[in-house]
């Protein structure tokens, strides 16, 4: 953490707002996120769950308010963005494999051409990741020819090839049939283990319970409570966490 | 599906080719319609040439494809205006990619004098007749210009044509790839360019391929346009030699199938390309 200021945070939002036209999709966030931390991100839908996280990786360009990640300063700069995508890997509801190279290709794209690694050394990385999701098998195979969970999995080990600092999910399970949800989550639990910071939106509060440092409910576009995984669920304090962990717990 | 559907479908497959076709399905009735049309076709222009006394005189043809004379080979007319017409195409296939290209980035770019400047050149280029365009490419800009090759005059005039077509074609095929794919791009690193050039275009190309065919073969059949500003292509060989012996019937049976050939080799030859690249999904 040679360019960390001195603190231990990962990932520092201050103050950090994003309009979509008139529409305020996040409100003054504040948010710090320690090094080797899991942070659970839950709350209703159109919250800006997604906004916040896309804006850590400028998938997203917050409009107002400062974001460090790693001590490096989300500006203007393409370098600083560069920088900072290169240690903020994510995962998408959607997958988003490209479906017309190979699994093990699919692994190799970033090494090589945002890397410059050469393609043997990128293979064997790429091997080494898709062992760790438990899938070396398909290397060979197109993503079309996977199911939705191994898909994921494909999508994890693709992040990972690029080892970044931070991993961030955004509901990783929420497309997959129940049956192929755990195949997943155990991955993401494994990886928390080996001390990854983690940022995941997702409504699984069983792998929240298992995982999470700190869980964060946010409610129109600003964070209403974050607290540790006990006290957010035996007793939260706001009302709309109440009416979100009733509903989201009955199901 | 339903057991009904099994039965038409997929397991009566193996017994359908033992069972007779009926006669009006088969391949060879196919064949004798085509023969009988065609027959029609022909009995009805050889009639109306006949009665305005056409003097059809096809054995003179051949010279005007080639001729040996004192052992060596002389291409005809004919064959050096589909010479000439093949240059057109080929380098005009070449610019108006390159054209079209150039235009779809810019309008997908986020400069505003870019897209303002593609967006007056698609609107000018698509809303004039083609032979405006080239009545000012040959007699305004050439002079202009000091250019002074109708031949290249002609291609550029074509290809700027062609290219505004090609670029929302270009355009539309990237367009329609999701957008989750430069996200996750975007998130393993990708610059812009890599992109396109790994993500993007290997994605975007197979669906472009059939509408490209279709401006490409148009780019071949618009070459014909050229005969009116002195371009020695197909046609213009062709509308010369009927102006020297009055065989119009003749030469211009010939020139269209000549075209036909052109385009319809093009076209299998896309077609076969956009199998392969298929090949993986
Ligand atoms: N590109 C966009 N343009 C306009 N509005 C947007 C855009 N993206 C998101 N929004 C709006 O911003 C708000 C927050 O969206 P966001 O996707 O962050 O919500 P979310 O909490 O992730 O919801 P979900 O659980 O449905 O994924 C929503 O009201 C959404 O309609
Ligand atoms: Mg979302």
């Amino acid at each position: 953490m040679a360019r960390n200021t001195g603190d231990n945070a990962m990932i520092r939002l201050e103050g950090v707002s994003k309009w979509f036209g008139n529409f305020r999709a996040l409100c003054d966030v504040d948010l710090t996120v320690d090094q080797g931390e899991r942070v659970v991100i839950c709350g209703p839908s159109g919250s800006g769950k997604s906004t916040l996280i896309r804006c850590i990786n400028r998938l997203e360009e917050h409009e107002s308010g400062r974001i460090v990640v790693d001590g490096i300063v989300m500006d203007d700069d393409t370098k600083h963005i560069a920088d900072i995508r290169a240690e903020v890997g994510m995962v998408f509801q959607q997958f988003n494999l490209f479906p017309h190279l190979s699994v093990l290709e699919n692994c190799t794209l970033g090494p090589m051409k945002a890397r410059g690694i050469g393609r043997a050394e990128a293979q064997k990385l790429a091997m080494e990741y898709l062992e760790k999701v438990h899938i070396p098998e398909q290397a060979g195979k197109f993503p079309s020819q996977l199911s939705g969970g191994q898909q994921q999995r494909v999508a994890i080990a693709r992040s990972l090839c690029m080892t970044p600092k931070v991993m961030l999910f955004d509901e990783p399970t929420s497309a997959l049939d129940p049956e192929m949800i755990k195949e997943v989550l155990d991955v993401m639990i494994e990886l928390a283990e080996t001390g990854m910071t983690m940022i995941c939106v997702t409504h699984e509060m069983g792998f929240a319970k298992t995982v999470a440092d700190k869980m964060i409910f946010m409610d129109a576009g600003q964070i209403v409570e974050a607290a540790t995984p006990a006290d957010f669920f035996s007793n939260p304090k706001s009302e709309r966490t109440k009416l979100f962990l009733s509903q989201i717990l009955s199901h | 599906m339903s057991a009904v559907d099994a039965t038409t479908d997929g397991l009566a497959a193996p017994k359908r080719l033992k069972r007779r076709v009926a006669w009006w399905k088969s391949a060879w009735f196919d064949v004798v319609q085509f023969v009988l049309l065609s027959g029609l076709l022909i009995w009805i222009t050889w009639r109306g040439a006949a009665s305005m006394d056409y003097r059809w005189q096809w054995y003179r043809l051949p010279r005007y494809f080639y001729r040996v004379i004192d052992g060596e080979l002389i291409w005809g007319p004919l064959i050096n205006g589909l010479f000439v017409t093949l240059e057109i195409a080929a380098w005009g296939m070449v610019l108006t990619l390159i054209i079209g290209l150039i235009t779809a980035i810019l309008r997908l770019s986020e400069s505003v004098g870019g897209r303002v400047l593609a967006k007056v050149y698609l609107e000018s280029i698509r809303n004039t007749p083609l032979l405006v365009q080239v009545s000012i490419f040959y007699f305004v800009l050439q002079p202009i210009l000091g250019i002074n090759n109708p031949l290249w005059t002609g291609i550029l005039c074509l290809a700027f044509f062609e290219g505004s077509f090609a670029s929302e074609i270009i355009r539309a095929g990237i367009n329609s790839v999701h957008r989750g794919q430069w996200e996750a791009s975007t998130s393993i690193g990708l610059s812009k360019t890599k992109t396109y050039l790994y993500v993007i275009l290997p994605q975007a190309i197979p669906l472009m391929l059939p509408p490209m065919t279709g401006t490409l073969i148009n780019l071949i059949k618009h070459s014909a346009i050229l005969s009116f500003v002195a371009v020695f292509e197909l046609t213009t060989e062709a509308r010369n030699m009927i102006g020297d012996t009055f065989m119009s019937f003749e030469v211009w049976f010939v020139v269209g199938p000549m075209y036909l050939v052109l385009t319809i080799s093009l076209s299998t030859l896309v077609g076969w390309l956009e199998r392969r690249v298929r090949r993986h999904r």
